[in-house]
């Protein structure tokens, strides 16, 4: 349990590597864009980055039914870790997404209905994350597992209402339009390739970080208990 | 009324376990009584007595380990288990500002009890507070509040009471009064089981004694076979020391 | 039915209990009636600029004040030691929910109507044309922040900085309400049929229906421990 374990320790290998190519696409491979110039190419941290933000809010979500119909330990584990990684993707899209807009529309936010659900969702999983702080023990998984539920069954209808909204308080700057060519399309694909593998090396990771502190804190206390009362 | 064969446990717990986060408070817990017993559970603060007691009134949730009261599974069956079973704590459940009828009224409401305003009035003049029925709770002292407690408690006669170191905060007057309840419902055949520190008030009642140190019970035996002093050397030692005796006596 | 008289009997103790002290509602009320008067000075409009502003003024008069009602219904009980009382009788957890959510939408429409009258002297606004359309709007936006409030109400009163904890897990769940909420009342104000707010409403009804749904399916893991 001490040893990484070797496929773990490839996969983190594999990952690395894949980032490498997949940064040397982005600057290397991909042309410059024709209206937007080389800032455009954030795009391509920026779009993974999302879907791996949303695709990790899901697991918390599917995690945390799961862990109130089951009740096993497991299934908190993964729904909080998931919503740690999740998180630092979706700061990323947060932070990508006005350093692409600045240069080219001269503003740093756009009330775009994507990006403003996905402010929602960065303050809504800051929100599980401070849960889980204030929260007592016996009753910590439970209500994280429940505010899993609510936070994300509540992103769609968010996002109907900001983009209900935004058609009635149109703002300057549409939709982002974007002429995509394929060696664009391919580099697209190398950089959620990678991404992807990043999200699973963190998440498995992390994951294993968490059982190791349960499992210490686990011990830790059995031997406490032995000292006291023998 | 559950009708229940003399000989069967009414109180069955098997391996009970619970840990809040890594803490161990109940360490393999297992207890059974009968119908119509009376248990004096003795133990040191932080013993897990208050836990014991949750567990069993499907306030808390077991860790792991077997629950049963009456036939019922406090995990599952908790509302079934919730009319057979009245609750005493040192914290008396009642509403400050309203007044000890509407108080009464409320959980008769929430009991499903029949005939209300007259089982109110038989049990304000059983407690003795047959006066104070308009005043607000917040005007009484500890031992009203606490013989209000005792009413609220049975007004849905529950076969069961489970008493959570009742006499806190009592005077004696008021000490005396709740004995005097608490004989009254032993002698009704009510199946009772009392967390105390005070060990003269819980010797003085039951039928059973027993002390949980360190949420393992190391000890349990009928008051026939207890000598009081000795019971009360035994008592200091293991809550003095906290350890784990070696020898369990059962 | 059973279940009625107990979600009646938890709803009369709430309402007799506040409505003896009057403590909640009264500081409910003068919070809200503040909020009008600094918005009056926050903003500094004339009477034309000041519709556009008009229905997000009431609202977050509305959602700030109810938050102090949510504070108090699971907090009082958890403060007073009672709500173990509660669980120890034979209603199920959704019934708690359903009674406690009813008490907190009760305050909260005394708070609102109360509100609105202030409002239409403040702000010189006659709200009577508009009655029907606004009261809907506002029935189905308080019952939205009620329900998932009621929730986060019963999370919260565990916890050290309650009323801190309470809000930001409303906020950002309560953004489709809000919104749809301030919008159907502006164009409501602005004299617009009711036709053309029916997608509001589709969002608040969506919105309502969800999270009561939510709270029948998980809010007995809630009262756990």
């Amino acid at each position: 349990m001490t040893r990484k374990p070797n496929f773990l320790a490839t996969f983190k290998l594999i990952t690395f590597f894949m980032m490498f190519i997949a940064l040397g696409a982005i600057f290397f491979y991909a042309p410059v864009e024709k209206t937007m110039g080389i800032v455009q190419k954030i795009f391509y941290i920026h779009v993974p980055s999302a879907f791996f933000a949303f695709f990790a809010f899901f697991i918390t979500f599917v995690a945390s039914i799961l862990y109130l119909f089951k009740k096993e330990h497991k299934w908190d584990v993964i729904a909080f870790c998931a919503a740690e990684i999740g998180l630092t993707f979706c700061t990323i899209v947060l932070i990508t997404g006005p350093i692409w807009a600045k240069p080219i529309w001269n503003v740093w936010w756009t009330w775009d209905p994507r990006l403003t659900t996905t402010l929602i969702l960065w303050f809504t999983y800051v929100v599980y994350l401070m849960l889980r702080g204030v929260v007592r023990e016996n009753q910590r998984s439970n209500f994280s597992a429940v505010f899993g539920i609510i936070g994300f069954a509540n992103v769609p209808i968010t996002f109907f209402a900001i983009r209900m909204w935004r058609t009635i308080h149109p703002v300057v700057i549409t939709a982002k339009g974007l002429n995509i060519s394929v060696p664009m399309k391919h580099t697209l694909l190398l950089t959620f390739i990678a991404f992807g593998l990043l999200f699973s090396s963190l998440l498995i990771s992390r994951i294993r970080l968490e059982k190791m502190r349960v499992n210490t804190g686990e011990i830790k206390a059995l031997i406490e208990d032995k000292i006291h009362f023998g | 009324m559950i009708e229940l064969p003399k000989n069967d446990n009414i109180i069955e717990v098997k391996g009970l376990v619970k840990k809040f986060g890594f803490k161990i408070v109940l360490r393999k817990v297992d207890l059974f009584l009968q119908r119509g017993d009376f248990l004096a559970l003795f133990g040191h603060n932080g013993a897990g007595k208050t836990t014991l007691i949750q567990i069993l009134c499907s306030l808390m949730l077991p860790t792991s380990g077997k629950v049963r009261v009456a036939g019922f599974d406090p995990r599952y069956d908790r509302e079934a288990l919730c009319k057979i079973i009245g609750v005493i704590s040192h914290n008396t459940y009642l509403y400050d500002n309203l007044s000890a009828f509407e108080n009464l009224k409320f959980y008769g409401m929430m009991y499903d009890v029949v005939n209300l305003n007259e089982k109110i009035e038989e049990l304000m003049d059983l407690v003795g507070l047959s006066e104070y029925m308009n005043d607000h709770v917040q005007t009484f002292s500890r031992g009203m509040q606490q013989r209000l407690s005792v009413a609220r408690a049975i007004i849905h006669d529950p076969l069961i009471l489970f008493l959570d170191e009742p006499y806190t905060g009592l005077d004696q007057q008021g000490a005396e009064d709740l004995k005097h309840l608490l004989e009254k419902f032993r002698d009704q055949g009510k199946t009772i089981i009392m967390t105390s520190h005070n060990l003269d008030r819980g010797l003085e009642l039951c039928d059973q004694a027993a002390i949980l140190v360190a949420g393992t019970l190391v000890y349990k035996k009928d008051i026939g076979k207890i000598i009081k002093d000795d019971f009360k050397q035994t008592y200091l030692k293991l809550s003095e020391g906290k350890t784990l005796p070696m020898q369990v006596v059962l | 039915m059973s279940f009625i008289q107990k979600l009646r009997a938890i709803v009369w103790k709430d309402l007799t209990s506040e409505l003896r002290t009057k403590e909640m509602i009264l500081s409910m009320c003068i919070f809200s009636f503040l909020v009008l008067i600094i918005f009056n000075f926050a903003f500094a409009l004339g009477l034309k600029t000041l519709q556009g502003v008009i229905p997000g003024i009431l609202w977050v008069a509305f959602i700030f004040s109810g938050l102090m009602g949510l504070s108090r219904s699971f907090g009082a009980e958890r403060d007073r030691g009672t709500l173990p009382g509660l669980l120890l009788c034979p209603v199920s957890p959704w019934g708690i929910y359903l009674a406690k959510m009813i008490g907190v939408f009760i305050f909260t429409a005394i708070m609102e109507i109360f509100t609105l009258s202030i409002f239409t002297i403040l702000y010189n606004v006659n709200l009577l044309p508009f009655l029907f359309p606004l009261g809907l709007i506002i029935f189905l936006g308080t019952l939205g922040f009620s329900t998932i409030g009621t929730i986060f109400s019963a999370m919260s009163a565990t916890t050290k900085a309650r009323d801190v904890i309470l809000s930001i897990l409303v906020f950002p769940i309560a953004v489709p309400m809000i919104i749809a909420s301030v919008q159907a009342t502006g164009m409501i104000l602005a004299g617009k049929p009711l036709q053309d707010i029916l997608s509001w409403l589709k969002i608040l009804v969506a919105f309502d229906l969800v999270f009561l749904l939510l709270a029948y399916l998980t809010f007995g893991f809630i009262m756990e421990e």
